[in-house]
């Protein structure tokens, strides 16, 4: 029904303007955090902060990447949990 | 005190200089002093885009190497009294310059003119850092591609990065036609993918051509649809608020239904 509206409407759900979006917004995610070597350092300082008020984690052996699949890309983090806090409020 | 404006993309050949050339005439038609840098070193373009080429005497680096004064060097255009062509060298390459003298030969035409653009070369190399140096601002030029719109994202990563925020964007080329039928990003998209503000839509022109074939920006004939956009850019540069000409293929009920459903181009 959207489909058939947009069509209406003059925008075409499959042209290949879709496609240059998503190639584009894909190429873009690697591009970005490749301009700043510190991109993931930072990100991973700041995931550390938060978690550390719910749980105690083995900072060296966390690993933050960004991992790519044919129409996506997904933040991927394995971080190994040494202890949990007892009653953790959230920061503000 | 004059604003120092660079033209720039990343990606060669998006319309630049094209853009230069006319917003830079468009200026001049508006009665403000102007002079138009081409900071392309090596591979000059402007002089010709402008029908100036055969009056070039001195240029850029005879200037910045004190062969002679920056005075000497400027072409005045003819047919507008206050337009003004600083050339490109040709035979030089861009390490004749240094972003050090650049800043210096901005500082000192922004003392007497009233707008400075400068047209910066294709690449992220020494040319472009030479063309940003002594800007005040920056318009980048795109076109609805991806490879144009990706360099598009990588140029205001590396403005930022020198300082120099707020860039404003200018899409090329759109062709009102083929967005229509979903085969080419619109406004919309790019501006959400950039995250940056839209500066103005040049169409897809053939006086672009026509205009470049005789020396003559297209910004002057009134039958070219690039005119239009290119003096609304001219005016919203110089401080105006002039709203966004839509260049839809539709005029009709569709196209109204489309503002309805809020899917208009703004
Ligand atoms: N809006 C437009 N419509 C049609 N042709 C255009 C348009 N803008 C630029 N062009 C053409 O595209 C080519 C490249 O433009 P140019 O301004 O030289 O790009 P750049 O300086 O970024 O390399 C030129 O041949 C120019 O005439
Ligand atoms: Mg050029």
């Amino acid at each position: 029904m959207l489909d058939l509206i947009q069509k209406m409407l003059g925008r075409e759900a499959n042209g290949s303007k879709q496609i240059a979006k998503d190639r584009l917004r894909l190429v873009l995610v690697h591009d970005r955090v490749n301009v700043s070597p510190q991109f993931m350092e930072f990100l991973k300082e700041d995931m550390i902060k938060v978690i550390s008020n719910y749980m105690e984690i083995n900072e060296r052996e966390m690993e933050v990447n960004l991992t790519q699949t044919n129409s996506s890309v997904a933040l991927v983090a394995s971080i190994p949990v040494n202890r949990m806090k007892r009653g953790a409020v959230p920061a503000e | 005190m004059g604003e120092v404006i660079v033209i720039t993309s990343g990606k060669g050949g998006v319309g630049k200089t094209t853009t230069t050339a006319n917003l830079g005439t468009g200026f001049a038609l508006i009665g403000k002093k102007v002079v138009l840098v081409d900071a392309d070193i090596g591979l000059r373009n402007l002089d010709v885009v402008m029908g100036l080429e055969n009056r070039i005497v001195y240029d850029l680096v005879d200037v910045t190497e004190g062969n002679c004064r920056l005075k000497q060097a400027l072409i005045r255009d003819k047919r507008y009294e206050t337009l003004y062509l600083l050339p490109a060298a040709q035979t030089r390459d861009k390490n004749a310059v240094n972003p050090e003298q650049m800043k210096q030969l901005c500082r000192e035409l922004s003392e007497d003119f009233d707008y400075v653009l400068i047209d910066c070369p294709a690449g992220i190399e020494q040319g472009f850092k030479n063309a940003i140096a002594g800007a005040d601002r920056a318009v980048i030029v795109t076109t609805p591609e991806v490879s144009a719109v990706r360099d598009a994202d990588r140029i205001i990563g590396l403005l930022e990065a020198e300082g120099k925020h707020n860039p404003k964007l200018i899409v090329n080329r759109i062709r009102p036609s083929m967005v229509k039928r979903g085969d080419m990003m619109d406004i919309d998209d790019i501006i959400d993918i950039l995250a940056v503000d839209l500066l103005g839509i040049i169409p897809e022109d053939e006086y672009i051509v026509i205009s470049t074939n005789r020396g003559e920006p297209a910004v002057v004939n009134p039958a070219s649809a690039a005119s239009t956009a290119y003096k609304n850019i001219v005016r919203r540069l110089n401080g105006e608020n002039v709203p966004l000409i839509k260049f839809d293929a539709n005029n009709g009920i569709v196209s109204k239904l489309k503002r309805f459903f809020g899917f208009g181009e703004g």
